[in-house]
């Protein structure tokens, strides 16, 4: 079973970091198969950018995503893009307070930014959203993703990242969106 | 980031990054380039975790120094590497040819771009295929090994350090930018668990008696002695004797580019490296190699669920050619598909070597080819068998 996931949002926001953390999280920590890409040279700069990863329990062949599974947008103009992208039926995650998305589309939102700001820290909106991500999806375990972070960021922001995690997954458990 | 020379473990990494930990795990000991895009990261994490081992990297003023001072590093005894991509490793092809001259063992990345010339400098290619074999003037061979993953430019960046040495041979890494830039998981063997081929060393004495390009063994190569060891050595782009000598007689000249040529041939058996997917009773027998080959391997699944007899043979080495592989999987199938993403380099070359039709599916890059155009063509192929 083949599942493709796109982190979406504009430059700065950090996407190819999610996609890498995810990515490193089901590959070094959970028994899968797991292939990242990223958009590369002036189409990557500014406007929106994204990164794409696949997972599988059998060694993926093609590495690109095709159709999204998942659809993580983290600004208007990657919804706007990128949404036609994905499969009838996917799961699509926001953050709904940047994003206004079209009225019959099915969406699961977090303000991630405003929970980053609240924490002191604007450059931590991926990773809240990476903890949202990870609850609502059930893609990763919890203490995968987590250890992925530890692994990934400079050392003395590890404590403000996991509470960056911890908010965007607890947020899920509230409002009951948790798979 | 680590002094430890090899990073064993399970990493997360792209095949430009591997490349550099297999050099490192090869135990490099001189690197010189100029970064160019999309081989830039190779460059970029050596010059980082060389100087932490006390290895030496340097960034040269181009492609062409870059080339000759990896040649330098090589015969002063060092495992000496260089990495580029599209113009850069066209600047590369005069001393490339240099090296294999001087039989100087080296290796030199190609993270293939779409060419020619600037063309594509962050989208793939796989149009240097010819151009490794035949790019520099004048009749020699070198040895082309392709990886289909980050975990596979590790492990081939390792053999071609070691082929090169075995065979005193520039051996190429010719990877291309999907694989260059697509992270996936790297497995970091043990220190103790990777391959090191020492080179060949003189046993005679430093006297005057030892000939550096004198080969006795059946396997055509001549002991290295390095500059500093205490022998006389002489290495020069001219026609040489035993001695290293200038000697520009045809003879001479007959006998030495003979060699050159005939080292790779009579050891192709060692060198060569393939992987057979579903070929046991394939009527169609399906060729690629690098990223196609991800796109190869799921379009010979999908038609083999439609009973299509169809099997792959993913090229893990690209030069020499694999010829007695192919002409004996000719003795059992129909026609041949060759999916490369060029406008039919290799499928030139399987052209050579089979009687039955050989069917390109190509693309001049850019963009990888898919798995659907892949099943598109053997099912195209199935419907006339």
């Amino acid at each position: 079973m083949r599942t493709e996931i796109r982190f979406s949002g504009f430059g700065g926001q950090g996407v190819v970091l999610m996609g890498y953390i995810m990515g490193n999280a089901l590959a070094l920590h959970e028994a899968l198969e797991c292939v990242m890409t990223q958009a590369y040279g002036p189409e990557a700069r500014g406007g929106a950018s994204s990164s794409n990863i696949v997972v599988s329990k059998e060694p993926i062949d093609y590495p690109f995503v095709q159709e999204p599974d998942i659809l993580v947008a983290l600004s208007q103009e990657a919804y706007t893009k990128f949404r036609p992208t994905a499969k009838d039926g996917a799961t699509i995650i926001i953050d709904n307070g940047l994003v206004d998305p079209s009225a019959e589309d099915n969406t699961h939102g977090i303000p991630a930014t405003q929970f980053a700001e609240y924490l002191g820290r604007r450059i931590v909106t991926n990773v809240v959203m990476m903890g949202f991500v990870t609850a609502v999806t059930g893609i990763a375990n919890r203490e995968s993703v987590e250890k992925a972070i530890e692994a990934t960021v400079k050392t003395k922001t590890i404590p403000l990242n996991l509470k960056a995690f911890a908010a965007g997954f607890d947020y899920a458990l509230e409002k009951e969106l948790a798979k | 980031m680590s002094n430890r020379r090899v990073l064993t473990g399970n990493h997360f990494m792209n095949g430009d990054i591997a490349t550099a930990e297999g050099a490192m795990a090869a135990r490099i000991g001189f690197f010189a380039g100029y970064p160019i895009t999309p081989s830039t990261e190779v460059a970029e994490r050596l010059a980082r975790r060389m100087p932490e081992v006390g290895d030496t990297f340097i960034q040269m003023e181009d492609e062409l120094a870059s080339m000759a001072a990896i040649i330098g590093g090589s015969l002063a005894g060092k495992r000496s590497m260089t990495a580029t991509s599209g113009p850069g490793i066209s600047l590369m092809m005069e001393n490339l040819g240099l090296a294999a001259m001087m039989e100087a063992p080296c290796v030199v990345v190609n993270i293939q771009r779409g060419g020619p010339s600037t063309g594509l400098p962050t989208l793939a290619g796989q149009s240097d295929i010819m151009q490794a074999r035949w790019g520099s003037h004048g009749d020699y061979r070198i040895i082309a090994y392709s990886p289909w993953s980050p975990q596979e430019a590790f492990d081939l960046t390792v053999l071609s350090f070691n082929m090169a040495d075995r065979y005193r041979v520039p051996t190429l890494l010719l990877a291309d930018e999907v694989i260059g830039h697509m992270v996936e998981r790297v497995v970091i063997p043990e220190e103790s668990e990777i391959e090191h081929w020492e080179r060949k060393k003189p046993t005679k004495p430093p006297n005057g008696r030892f000939k550096p390009f004198e080969a006795l063994d059946d396997d055509l190569v001549p002991p290295i002695a390095h500059a500093g060891e205490g022998y006389k050595v002489h290495f020069t782009g001219l026609t040489h004797d035993e001695r290293g000598y200038p000697d520009m007689t045809p003879d001479t000249h007959q006998k030495l580019v003979t060699r050159l040529v005939e080292k790779i041939r009579v050891n192709a058996d060692d060198i060569i490296r393939t992987e057979d997917y579903q070929l046991d009773d394939a009527k169609i027998v399906l060729i690629s190699f690098g990223c196609t080959a991800r796109s190869a391997r799921r379009a010979v699944r999908d038609a083999r669920e439609q009973g299509i007899p169809v099997g792959l043979l993913r090229m893990i080495s690209i030069w020499p050619f694999p010829k007695k592989i192919i002409k004996e999987l000719a003795s059992n199938a129909d026609t041949f598909i060759v999916a490369e993403m060029n406008l039919g380099q290799m499928s030139r070359e399987v052209e050579r070597h089979v009687s039955q039709p050989v069917v390109g599916v190509n693309h001049a890059g850019g963009e990888m080819i898919s798995p659907e155009k892949i099943l598109k063509a053997i099912k195209e192929v199935a419907g006339d068998v």
